[in-house]
């Protein structure tokens, strides 16, 4: 890792070890675990989109894969839900991975279509045969290890933290490797990539089955803690939703999908006092500040601490 | 090395290349020049893999190449530079070179994102490396900007360093001179020699700069609506009745750069 994200690693991990300490209520404690759900399912889009170029609106269909898979297999089979989250991350990057191979040879907003397509026939397949049909299903166990139960709060919030952490930390080092190199290579040209020898077919699907199986991971992690599923949670509207935070926090950043991922979901919280008037806020703070921080809140912050360093230098 | 078999390619009712053949041998440097739309990028675009000819082969050490895809053959040590400059702007100079090693190193997504430690060992030798390339196209001091940043002449240096990154045999550059300056042109010479010279890569060059052309290669071959109307040696070209009609108006070009260059 770079100097910089070692540093924010190490100040990620403090807060994480620290909110639940400070939080207050579970209330609080409650959000900050979807905000970690969705950094998650942010995390894997961020890397596709901001680094590698490709666009989705079908991640809900992958998180949506998880939940059902997971939950079905705890609930059905009694395997242990460590394994039943496993199960369903792999069923996500097998339907990636046929999704991917007809769909990234499309581009821009071909693309978009093609998964948001995508993303509406795992919605469909839910509310027809999905257990319970359009009402959802219940019952599902909460998320253990080895016999061990989550089932505080507390506990919650740091399984799932936990979750972020590591796939954050795999994830800067993917980007910082030969591989995230390759995948921003392919976001700048091509044409170039080939002629360097790299199979841009293969990357690209392999980027896109990351992102899915990252997706699954939150999908399955929401359905053991709220017990209860239903599709409404998976249908398009969350697709955006991720993709607002990414942007929103910056999609060229890592640390911008959890950032986005924690203001997108705290925002409407904060906004209930506004009462009947929450969405119209709500609308009009996201639509200022990508008229205002375009580049989104992460690289903003950077660029605003280079020139702040650039100053203390000048100064000396 | 390389050699290129009665290749006929059209794009729609646009006859581009008709039964081209020629040989490039190992470590010379090879100029294939001609009038605009003659058909030199195409040819170089069917080497590299970007097009497929309508018929005839390519050989590259006696082994057909024409139906590899592009990855495939840069794997097998032919790398390439383009004519409208496609470095990977948002990436810095030195990232560009080490994106040129990928093709000759390993890790993969999983071992990356977990760095077991061959991958850090890896990831070391890269970027030696890298640098050691960026040292010897005299870009090293520009190793931390974004390559979208640099003025064209170092594009097209790096570019080429981004091709050698690669450990090619083979080389293809497609006009590295365009729009450069006289002295970049005479820098990007004594680079494109030295590459032959003490690297031992055998250099496929397209250019219109026939100074330059005649200063640095070994032999030329010359199309003219997508014909090959003459191949031999710079000095056997310029005496070349038909290659003077093709580039009539320019023939003095020509004999320009030969003078210069005697």
């Amino acid at each position: 890792m770079k100097k910089g994200d070692l540093l924010a690693f190490f100040v990620f991990i403090f807060v994480i070890i620290l909110s639940p300490v400070f939080s207050g209520s579970s209330y609080a404690l409650t959000v900050g675990i979807f905000s970690g759900i969705n950094a998650l399912a942010a995390l894997g889009l961020c890397i596709l989109m901001g680094y590698a170029g490709q666009v989705s609106l079908g991640q809900a269909g992958f998180y949506g894969i998880g939940a059902y898979i997971s939950s079905i297999l705890s609930v059905h089979s009694g395997l242990p839900t460590v394994l039943c989250a496993v199960s369903a991350m792999m069923v996500a990057a097998v339907a990636a991975m046929i999704l991917a191979v007809p769909a990234l040879r499309l581009k821009g907003h071909y693309l978009a279509v093609a998964t948001l397509g995508f993303g509406e026939i795992v919605y469909v397949i839910l509310n027809e045969w999905g257990p319970g049909g359009p009402s959802g299903f219940g019952d599902i166990p909460h998320f253990g290890f080895f016999g061990y139960t989550v089932d505080s709060t507390t506990g919650y919030f740091y399984l799932v933290w936990g979750f972020v952490a590591v796939v954050m930390f795999f994830s800067i080092n993917l980007i910082n490797s030969r591989t995230g190199r390759a995948l921003r290579a392919i976001h700048d040209s091509e044409l170039a990539c080939k002629a360097m020898g790299l199979n841009v077919a293969a990357l690209k699907i392999k980027v896109f089955v990351l992102s899915a199986a990252y997706a699954a991971l939150a999908g399955s992690l929401y359905a053991h803690y709220m017990t209860f599923i239903s599709p409404s949670s998976f249908s398009l509207f969350y697709s955006i939703l991720l993709l607002m935070m990414v942007i929103v926090g910056g999609i060229t950043n890592l640390w911008g999908a959890i950032i986005g991922a924690v203001v997108i979901t705290v925002l409407p919280e904060l906004l209930r006092r506004f009462e009947e008037l929450d969405v119209l806020v709500y609308g009009l703070i996201l639509t200022l500040s990508l008229m205002f921080f375009r580049k989104g809140l992460v690289p903003i912050l950077i660029e605003k601490i280079k020139k702040l360093r650039g100053f203390a230098v000048a100064k000396h | 090395m390389l050699s290129i078999k009665e290749i006929w390619k059209s794009f729609g009712g646009l006859m581009a290349l008709r039964h081209i053949s020629f040989e490039v041998k190992q470590g010379e440097i090879k100029a294939l020049i001609g009038p605009n739309g003659a058909g030199k990028t195409t040819l170089l675009n069917i080497v590299s893999g970007i097009h497929e000819p309508d018929k005839g082969e390519v050989f590259f050490w006696g082994e057909k190449i024409v139906h590899l895809v592009p990855s495939k053959i840069a794997r097998k040590g032919i790398s390439r530079t383009f004519q409208l400059v496609e470095l990977f702007g948002h990436m810095t100079v030195l990232e560009n070179i080490m994106v040129g090693r990928y093709a000759r190193t390993k890790a993969g997504f999983f071992s990356s994102g977990f760095k077991i430690p061959f991958v850090m060992k890896e990831e070391r030798e890269t970027r030696r490396k890298s640098e050691e390339i960026l040292e010897y196209i005299k870009l090293a001091h520009r190793k931390d900007e974004l390559a979208s940043n640099l003025p064209i002449g170092e594009q097209r240096v790096l570019e080429i360093g981004r091709a050698l990154a690669t450990e090619p045999q083979l080389v293809l550059l497609d006009e590295p001179a365009a729009g450069l300056n006289i002295r970049e042109t005479r820098d990007l010479g004594e680079i494109i020699k030295k590459i032959r010279d003490e690297l031992k890569i055998t250099v496929v060059l397209v250019e219109h700069d026939m100074d330059l052309v005649m200063r640095i290669s070994d032999s030329i071959t010359v199309l003219n609506f997508g014909e090959v109307i003459a191949d031999g040696t710079p000095l056997e070209v310029q005496k070349n009745p038909e290659v003077i009609v093709a580039y009539l108006g320019e023939e003095e070009e020509i004999q320009k750069g030969y003078n210069a260059h005697t």
